[in-house]
């Protein structure tokens, strides 16, 4: 039966840059893939490109793509990345420029695969009736319409499977999902129907499993992390793809991490929902259908995976503006630390409603005493030995948000003793981007591939 | 009556979702799941993250994994950019959970 070795090379925009040159390098893998695109990375991307339009995608694929391209062609391995973010053609084209200079342009076939952007067409989609409703809160777009930053729709395996058959070896997407990337050379490889649903959502959680990188082969594991061994030089996940829809986990010989049941069960359950309906736009996976078991060391079976009929509409991710935030740290020690740093936050509170500041959010917080388990945690304890006061701010009024950074260091000599830790200097103001889900009808958009 | 603390039987991941946050909870031995099954409630997990989770907890069940998934709606400040906490994106809710103790029964 045939088989396929899929390799995920990076879990996010900044995870480790020897992952993919491992995955490449010690030892046999037939497609890399890599996701670099979380929800606000796209609106990142875009503010890059409205200052140079020859700018807009993952830099670090192309920095990657000069170290790798030689392997990567003598080694027969294809790449599939939505790396190319809001300006796939520009990434490609740099890539083009590399395998060229590198003397291996005729081994190389880039495919760029987009028309998930769609920030141009609000107006026309909205008079057409596509309102573009918040998921959550069903209210449409149309009063945000000039705040938009970026809108793109996520699209599925199906150009990428087009890319594969007609003979590219390095894909370059914009908003395609994270799982597509994996499912997209199983459907290309092992001929499977795009309507069978269990095939479909087989390769959906396949990509699931590894679309985080290390996090499902030992990384930030809770179950025994401090057993897990060499991480060091953590060996990235592999998906041993089978025709016949069973795949196993794994990773290369010898490097560190661990892959096991319990390494993987982690993965399946992160950012998941109602497991038994996971939409992707190829399919609907069902979560409890998964059978899992060890299969030798570092080797992890699925198999019986089930599936549903993709909907008719793509999710949308669009980005507008929502105001300004800041935050500002300082340090305060025993004795009393926790009570200094109440008070500190309460004097500044007094301060911002003298000076007439409007926020819309003000967040105090103890790091080392509740800034992540809350309540579950809180202490009073005058012993603790030291705690980082912590205050957030986020509004409307620029003004306010800009005068709240210059009100953390005065509280050095004008607060509670046995204070510091302002070597930083001012907090900066940063420009909210928010996150507005959207769904849209599946045929009001084209997924488009261009060959360089 | 013993008390028993979830770390000691469970492993669990987080991450968020907008401005929900989920929590998967896995027994360490499958032979354990039908003791979060029936003491972490969505109820139990509610009380639990009280001051943390503002909304609704909705549990699901995946005993083919040992696992239950908690979302935790209402839960990350406003998610994503909006959020200003520390942990805007609940990646430690689920060591948070696991502090969670439950009364179970003597021969458990």
């Amino acid at each position: 039966m045939k088989s396929i070795r899929i390799a995920a090379g990076q879990g996010f925009w900044g995870d480790w840059l020897e992952a993919p040159k491992n995955q490449v390098r010690q030892g046999p893998i037939d497609y890399l893939i890599m996701d670099y695109l979380a929800e606000l990375t796209m609106s990142i991307m875009m503010k890059q490109k409205r200052k140079n339009p020859l700018l807009g995608y993952a830099s670090d694929f192309v920095d990657l793509m000069s170290e790798i391209l030689p392997d990567i062609a003598k080694k027969n391995i294809k790449v599939l990345s939505n790396a190319g973010g809001v300006n796939p053609v520009a990434c490609a084209k740099a890539v083009r420029e590399i395998a060229n200079k590198l003397g291996i342009g005729d081994k190389i076939k880039i495919a760029a695969v987009y028309g998930d952007d769609i920030s141009g067409r609000i107006n026309e989609l909205l008079e057409k009736g596509h309102l573009l409703k918040n998921m959550e809160t069903g209210e449409p777009i149309t009063a945000l319409k000039d705040q938009i930053q970026s809108a793109n729709v996520y699209l599925g395996a199906d150009g990428m499977v087009e890319a594969l058959k007609n003979g590219a070896n390095i894909i370059i997407a914009g908003r395609v999902t994270d799982t597509g990337l994996t499912l997209a050379p199983m459907i290309h490889e092992f001929g499977w129907s795009m309507t069978d649903w269990d095939k479909m959502a087989t390769g959906t959680i396949a990509g699931h499993t590894i679309e985080c990188g290390a996090q499902c082969s030992g990384g930030n594991c809770s179950y025994q992390w401090e057993s897990i061994p060499d991480m060091a030089n953590v060996g990235f996940p592999i998906i041993e793809a089978h025709e016949d829809g069973t795949f196993f986990v794994t990773k290369h010989e010898g490097t560190g991490g661990r892959i096991d049941i319990r390494t993987v069960k982690e993965q399946l359950v992160y950012e998941m929902g109602d497991p038994k309906s996971y939409i992707t736009p190829d399919c609907i996976a069902d979560f409890s259908s998964i059978q899992i078991a060890d299969a030798g060391p570092n080797r992890v079976k699925i198999w019986g995976i089930k599936g549903q009929p993709k909907t008719e509409f793509y999710k949308v991710s669009i980005s507008y503006v929502d105001g300004w935030k800041a935050v500002g740290t300082l340090v305060y020690t025993w004795p009393d630390a926790v009570k200094k740093a109440k008070v500190a936050g309460e004097i500044l509170r007094a301060r911002f409603e003298k000076l007439g500041l409007k926020f819309d959010d003000i967040l105090t917080e103890l790091v080392g005493v509740n800034s992540c388990h809350g309540a579950l945690t809180d202490s009073e304890d005058p012993n603790i030995p030291e705690v980082t006061f912590r205050i957030g701010v986020r509004g409307h009024d620029q003004k306010s948000v800009e005068r709240f950074t210059r009100e953390i260091a005065p509280l050095i000599l004008t607060g509670p003793p046995s204070v510091t830790g302002f070597a930083g200097g001012r907090p900066n103001v940063q420009e909210i981007l928010a996150y507005w889900p959207a769904l849209i009808k599946k045929e009001t958009v084209q997924s488009v591939v261009d060959y360089f | 009556m013993k008390i028993i603390q979830l770390k000691d039987i469970a492993h669990a991941r987080s991450g968020d979702k907008g401005d929900s946050a989920n929590v998967g909870l896995i027994a360490i031995n499958p032979e354990n799941f039908s003791i979060l099954q029936k003491y972490v409630t969505a109820k139990k997990v509610k009380e639990h993250f009280k001051g943390i989770c503002l909304g609704e907890v909705e549990r699901y069940e995946l005993p083919n994994l040992g696992a239950l998934n908690f979302m935790l709606h209402n839960s990350l400040g406003g998610g994503g950019t909006l959020s200003l906490k520390t942990d805007a994106q609940g990646k430690t809710y689920a060591a948070a959970l696991l502090r969670m103790f439950i009364e179970v029964d003597e021969n458990l």
